[in-house]
């Protein structure tokens, strides 16, 4: 919070709403049979239905509809037992009916609620105004030919999910936590894959400032089609003190729909109010009302995932993580499975700090997502058992990690392969001790005399001595034992 | 039997060369026909080309956008090989025409409009399939209203339909009601034993009428959708057009039923509607709506539907006086919704995947030059009227306004049949006019259309009856509505009029 823009009439404060389209995970089309796997050939994908050829009817894809319910769930939201599908009208060459089929008075999904976990430990609710189903259009290709566009319907009809907050967000750090909370509840349903950069989450955001303690509602711009957290961050970053620059050069703010320029880092407008379309939404004569029961509801409820919000509480509460270290973990649904297969058969504490700390550490030196993890959760889970059963030590036990990280090979066989287990046997560690103690008789004098602190000076000794293979509490512990005597 | 269907078939043939007997066949109702195929009376070929030859005569009328010779008699053939086998269908070998509203695969389908030049479906329509799959033959794609916006079938892009009935007296070529006006005259003319229609606001009910036919739309949601090129889906319905009423009955089973490709239609069992024939009306209670009797009603019309309550009357129904109090708003009402819905259905037709393209300066451009080349001025006026009842402001004043009116209307038939099985009306409010008049009037020619739009908001059953001549000679239709999915009284009233009538059909030419 406290994300002021200073200027020199008013302190300004951010307005913000966003608008999530998220591409429904289904194997067909919301209206038709055909595929929605990516990267297919050029109209490959596509029916009858879906390029709007004379006389074809949709009809409503099943599964897509128990998503959207099983999403609103997620969202803790008003399910709708009876939603409306209305076409959005208005041309454009790569939609081929003419009309975009989706929901609009009477959307499937109603009032919801999204928690961000600020970074500062405390917690901020978010309003979800409503989730509605609508078909997707396909794409223009404009750059392939001098003065040809082509057009893949491939996308035409795919379903998706406009999930649409509140203006609740307050600032551009709120707006990231907000879509990483939100793709992170999508991927646990298991409802979008939340792939920003394939385009199957795309994200509006409607931006608008006002003089810090004022509740007016000034006029937004919409900021269409940001591909990422990080520009939807930037884009409202820019466009809120491009208002404010408005506002305090005396001028006043247009309702229009706007572009944001990655590369120039700025939003440029695509539509003022005047060219707006005029929709002319109405009911789709085509299709039947949306309607369930309340068994419907509740069996869908009955199957729902456990949620990141109820496994952060239950990763504090039975394992004793911290809220931070939890909120890491189940940040991302493979994470907090990873870990959960990792702390099954050791200490989880430990387990949250080896993931934590040394796994992600790794896999974000490398770039790479968890799936595609070098060690497994079953190894790092059976180095932790080691450091804990003390095989070897915890600085054994980084080298041998760091080994599993370039062979993949299980920290048994490491362990093995360098003769790395840790020196237990009292017979060998007495040895060493007394070896060093012999060699070493000033050393054994200035210890006598008072200087108790040169423990850990012989302490080392006996580790160099075998090759840090020596349990270094066993050698404390014997070294006392002869040195005090 | 088997050697006496050869010569009886052979006998046809012979004297089909010699050309008159040709239109014993034309003149064949289907109920007929069936029985005779079945016997082997004559060939599903030598049907088809009698029919055949008879559309080639009559080419005038100009009820076709596009005859299929060849595919009728190959598909005849079929037909034969079936019914030799004893494997016919339903329908099996029977000639009909296809309005060409509904999409067929490989053949060339128009809508009626320059807009969709060249767009040969790779689709059939699943009521064109249902009737190839009871063995009926295609003659041809029937010509229409662009669209099927229109009440005369003068807004054809491939020209006027004539009606094959003329006043006495008075050489002018008449309207043969529309939007199904090619279906119409060539069933009255004989040139094919059955037609496919479709009903938005009375397209199959008014040509019926005006062309001395039985016109069938049915309960919305009873024929399937699915392919058929869409005007105003909440009120598009197909139907039979036929000369008789079994004739309707028969055609109507074969082109209804539950089709998962339409979510509006019915998962229903289409009853045998033919077998409901012959029950008659006696105890049935007849609704005659007093709102039904405007000032434009001419005296003909009136009297012959005090005529045809008497019919039933005889026949052992009871005549009841009901009231259907939003009459009066419906025609207002329809040109709302049908043109609404019209407006975004018609958007699909952009130049950009099939049919017209006339290129632009830019996409915009296209699309402009595009639509003002290929739609008509019915056309264009619709999609205007439904843009415009669809805009910021305007919605909640006329389309939901419109849409609470049609639901009093709804309610006032739901009314109606608590007291009553049955309404008889007129179908239309004139006979057919001549070509041209009217055209330049659209209210006046919205205005054919008062008596069946109604049901048609509704989405209750209404067919057209041929049931008398007015003084100079011309087709005059009642019409019989009943509730919805109870076709079978519709059939049963619709039959006693029928006999009652003795209508005077036109011969075969």
């Amino acid at each position: 919070m406290g994300y002021i823009i200073k200027g020199e009439k008013h302190n300004w404060e951010l307005v913000i709403g966003l608008e999530v389209h998220a591409q429904v995970i289904s194997k067909a089309k919301l209206f038709s049979g055909s595929s929605t796997d990516f990267g297919g050939g050029p109209n490959t994908q596509v029916s009858f239905i879906d390029a709007g050829m004379p006389g074809m009817l949709p009809v409503l894809n099943g599964h897509a509809v128990e998503q959207a319910v099983k999403t609103g769930l997620g969202l803790k939201a008003k399910i709708n037992r009876r939603s409306v599908f209305a076409r959005k009208n208005y041309f454009y060459a790569d939609m081929p009916q003419g009309y975009q089929i989706s929901q609009y008075d009477q959307p499937i999904v109603g009032e919801g609620t999204l928690v961000l976990d600020m970074p500062d430990g405390s917690l901020r609710e978010i309003g979800i105004e409503r989730l509605h189903l609508e078909q997707d259009a396909g794409k223009s290709i404009h750059d392939l030919h001098p003065h040809k566009s082509y057009i893949d319907l491939n996308r035409s009809g795919i379903p998706l999910m406009e999930i649409v907050s509140k203006p609740d967000i307050r600032t551009p750090e709120e707006a990231g936590i907000y879509l990483k909370k939100l793709r992170s509840i999508l991927r646990y349903l298991g409802t979008c894959d939340g792939n920003m950069e394939e385009g199957s989450m795309r994200c509006d955001a409607n931006v608008s400032v006002r003089p810090v303690g004022s509740t007016e509602l000034r006029t937004r711009c919409e900021i269409k089609n940001v591909n990422s957290v990080r520009f939807v961050m930037q884009a409202i970053e820019y466009e809120a003190r491009r208002q404010v620059d408005c506002y305090e050069s005396g001028g006043t703010v247009d309702q229009e729909t706007r572009l944001y320029d990655s590369n120039k880092g700025e939003t440029r407008s695509m539509r003022s109010k005047e060219f707006a379309h005029d929709y002319r939404y109405f009911p789709d004569p085509d299709l039947l009302p949306i309607e369930f029961d309340e068994a419907f509801v509740t069996r869908l409820q009955g199957a729902l995932p456990e949620l990141p919000d109820d496994k952060l509480a239950r990763f504090t509460k039975d394992f004793g993580l911290t809220a931070y270290d939890a909120g890491v973990l189940v940040a991302e649904k493979e994470n907090a499975e990873y870990f959960e297969e990792v702390a099954k058969g050791c200490d989880p504490k430990l387990a949250a700090n080896w993931v934590i700390t040394n796994l992600f550490g790794v896999l974000n030196k490398r770039g790479v997502e968890i799936g595609d993890s070098p060690v497994s959760a079953k190894n790092l889970g059976r180095l932790i058992e080691l450091i804990s059963d003390n095989t070897i030590s915890s600085r054994m036990a980084k080298e041998v990690f760091e080994a599993m990280v370039e062979t993949g090979k299980t920290p048994d066989a490491i362990v093995e392969e360098r003769g790395m287990k840790q020196i237990t046997d009292t017979g060998a560690i007495d040895a060493a001790v007394d070896k060093i103690i012999a060699e070493n008789a000033d050393k054994v004098a200035q210890y006598k005399s008072g200087k108790v602190q040169m423990l850990g000076w012989f302490v080392g000794q006996v580790m160099k001595a075998t090759q840090g293979k020596a349990n270094p509490a066993m050698c404390s512990d014997a070294l006392k034992k002869k040195l005090d005597a | 039997m088997r050697p006496m269907a050869t010569t009886a078939s052979s006998a046809f043939r012979k004297l089909s060369s010699k050309g008159a007997p040709v239109t014993h066949l034309t003149s064949l109702t289907i109920a007929d026909a069936r029985e005779k195929l079945a016997k082997k009376e004559f060939t599903a070929l030598e049907l088809t080309e009698a029919h055949l030859a008879a559309m080639e005569r009559a080419k005038d009328l100009n009820a076709f956008i596009t005859m299929t010779g060849d595919l009728a008699r190959e598909r005849a053939r079929e037909s034969d090989k079936r019914l030799s086998a004893g494997q016919g269908g339903t329908l099996e070998g029977i000639p009909l025409g296809i309005k060409d509203l509904f999409c067929t695969e490989g053949v060339l389908t128009t809508a009626a409009s320059h807009i969709l030049d060249g767009f040969t479906p790779r689709y059939e329509s699943t009521v064109s399939q249902k009737l190839r799959d009871a063995g009926s033959v295609m003659l041809g794609k029937l010509n229409l209203d662009e669209f099927a916006m229109g009440s005369a079938n003068i807004t054809s892009y491939y020209g006027p339909v004539k009606n094959p009935w003329k006043a006495k007296g008075r050489d002018v070529e008449l309207v043969p009601g529309g939007s199904s006006g090619g279906s119409a005259s060539s069933v009255a003319a004989h040139l094919v034993m059955g037609a496919t229609g479709t009903d938005t606001g009375g397209s199959i009910r008014q040509p019926a009428a005006f062309c001395g036919i039985v016109g069938v739309k049915p309960t919305y949601g009873r024929c399937s959708r699915w392919g058929v090129v869409a005007f105003a889906s909440s009120l598009d319905q197909a139907g039979p057009m036929t000369r008789t009423v079994r004739d309707a009955a028969i055609m109507l089973r074969a082109m209804a039923g539950y089709d998962p490709k339409d979510s509006t239609s019915a998962q229903l069992e289409v009853p045998d509607f033919e077998a409901a024939l012959g029950k008659g009306v006696k105890g049935l209670r007849i609704g005659i709506p007093k709102e039904y009797r405007p000032a434009g009603l001419g005296p003909e019309l009136a009297a012959l539907w005090d005529k045809g309550v008497e019919w039933l009357k005889a026949a052992g129904a009871t005549p009841v006086e009901i009231s259907l109090p939003h009459t009066k708003s419906a025609l207002p009402t329809y040109y709302i919704v049908a043109p609404a819905e019209a407006s975004s259905n018609l958007a699909r037709y952009d130049g950009v995947r099939f049919g017209l393209r006339v290129d632009g300066k830019s996409l915009d451009d296209m699309y402009a030059k595009t639509r003002a080349a290929g739609f008509g001025a019915e056309v264009r006026r619709r999609i205007m009227i439904g843009t415009y009842v669809l805009s910021a402001g305007y919605y909640d004043a006329y389309y939901l306004k419109a849409q609470k009116v049609r639901a009093l209307i709804n309610q006032d038939f739901t009314d109606a049949f608590e007291k009553v099985d049955a309404i008889l009306t007129p179908t239309a409010p004139t006979p057919a006019f001549g070509i041209g008049e009217k055209s330049d009037d659209p209210i006046a020619m919205y205005l054919n259309d008062v008596f069946t739009v109604p049901a048609s908001l509704a989405g209750i059953p209404g067919a057209s009856v041929p049931a008398g001549l007015s003084a100079d000679g011309l087709p005059l239709g009642l019409q019989v509505l009943t509730r919805r999915w109870d076709e079978e009284t519709l059939f049963r009233v619709c039959q006693v009029l029928e006999d009652a009538a003795q209508f005077p059909l036109l011969p075969a030419v």
